[in-house]
């Protein structure tokens, strides 16, 4: 059965790449539309007329939005080689950690790489605190997900490639390896899964994208 | 079956608790409610979450589970009957996509409106923004008796703070997010909401919270306008 399945994405969007990830990690086949935020397509304004962000899936003609509902939508279409585990509370706690990687450890890592300064350092207390919540969930595991890759892994996967990116732009290491060594482990792994390792945004890319939005913060002080 | 523990702990004036309570009772699940004073937070509820400190917590035979609507879609998956979510992934997307939307967007500007006792600009911007949102909501009825369908479903419970919280926020704020004219549909099924057998013997005292939100109110308007 022909299926339509579109994914309208920017190249650089962390959110968007999860939902690259699942498609890959299923299987399942995939059109790209790359979208430029600054010049919004009538697509985009349609399919997700609320809130006018990427990602979008498309699945023959309906739309989705918002990537961990999408990740939701895409686990329940498409059943083999599930992302969430059977267990219900397994399942509530892959979502509880999901929603806080979004609401709170991915705001407050970003604050500390916009900030200079004294502001910096204020930024790292509850940066620091997050990931150690997140560190504590690694114990025992190699993936959040388990053995395998899981929703969890591809929620939070954005440390993957952004916190270095990130690091690098700014000189301050974030995830020490002797304070944060589970989550450390993780990053590797993670980042060497084949369907992980070939989505990646460029990565030179991405530090000029991050140097000027870094700079941008620091002129308007 | 083996008799199971299930707590919910909880606020008195919190509409998250709420959502979760009547998920409980609309499918007959034998609850113990605890209440804990968020003003003055337990041990326990220090223990049981500490990444928010929040309630409600709800804990199933020793396991505890966080953050209300993760908490509806357990619920749902443990007690199969009266589901609250529809079985179609489609469907299912949208009312997640809704409850987020009206999490995200709607409370916070309501309740920041509300809030807003000394800045007229601020208020009137906060305002706009809630009838907004409220404008999307009103367009997803379309119809139905209930967000979901015929009978009470998750996005009813999601949204169901509207019907009882929202109402006091206007009086308390003198303001009227909820006007009449402009969502119909939302007034009606408010009634409809409120007049269920269910929820209408599970709502906080509206006396209490006209009192309790003013109280709020002004606190957080002060340590709005410090922070300017």
């Amino acid at each position: 059965m022909a299926e339509e399945v579109k994914l309208i994405r920017t190249w650089s969007s962390p959110f968007a790449l999860r939902i690259v990830w699942a498609l890959k990690l299923k299987g399942i086949e995939f059109e790209t539309v790359l979208e430029d935020l600054a010049s919004k397509s009538p697509l985009l304004l349609q399919s997700n007329p609320v809130h006018k962000k990427v990602p979008v899936l498309v699945h023959n003609g309906k739309p989705v939005s918002e990537s961990l509902v999408i990740l939701e939508y895409i686990e329940e279409t498409w059943k083999e080689k599930p992302l969430l585990p059977e267990d219900p509370y397994e399942k509530a706690s892959s979502r509880f950690w999901a929603k806080f990687s979004d609401e709170k450890l991915l705001p407050s890592v970003w604050t500390v790489f916009i900030s200079q300064g004294n502001k910096q350092e204020e930024a790292l207390v509850p940066a620091l605190e997050n990931l150690q919540f997140i560190e504590e969930q690694l114990e025992g595991k190699k993936f959040f997900g388990g053995e395998k890759i899981g929703l969890l892994d591809l929620a939070i996967g954005w440390m993957a490639d952004m916190v270095s990116v990130l690091e690098e732009v700014t000189g301050l290491k974030l995830i020490q390896e002797d304070k944060f060594p589970l989550l450390s482990a993780w990053i590797e792994i993670f980042a060497d899964v084949p369907e992980i390792k070939e989505s990646g945004a460029p990565r030179e890319k991405l530090i000029s994208k991050f140097q000027a939005i870094r700079d941008a913060y620091a002129a308007t002080k | 079956m083996a008799s199971e523990e299930v707590k919910l702990i909880g606020y008195w004036a919190s509409a998250y608790r709420f959502r979760v309570e009547w998920a409980l009772i609309l499918k007959g699940v034998e609850y113990e409610y605890i209440e804990e004073d968020l003003f003055n937070k337990s041990p326990r509820l220090l223990e049981l979450n500490p990444v928010h400190k929040k309630i409600p917590v709800f804990i199933h035979n020793g396991k505890v589970v966080l953050e209300s609507l993760v908490i509806l879609e357990y619920i749902d998956e443990i007690w199969k009957n009266n589901p609250l979510l529809p079985q179609d992934p489609y469907e299912r997307a949208m009312i997640r996509f809704w409850a987020k939307f009206a999490d995200e967007k709607l409370v916070l500007s309501a309740y920041l409106a509300m809030c807003s006792l000394e800045d007229e600009k601020g208020k009137a911007e906060k305002i706009t923004e809630a009838m907004e949102a409220l404008e999307r909501i009103e367009g997803e009825l379309k119809g139905k008796s209930f967000f979901g369908g015929e009978s009470i479903g998750y996005l009813d419970l999601a949204l169901g703070w509207i019907s009882h919280w929202l109402p006091v926020w206007d009086e308390v704020g003198s303001m009227k997010i909820l006007d009449p004219l402009k969502f119909p549909a939302i007034i009606s099924w408010m009634n409809r909401f409120t007049n269920h057998k269910v929820i209408k013997n599970k709502l906080p005292p509206r006396d209490k919270m006209v009192v309790f939100f003013q109280e709020r109110s002004k606190i957080i308007s002060t340590t709005l306008t410090k922070n300017k």
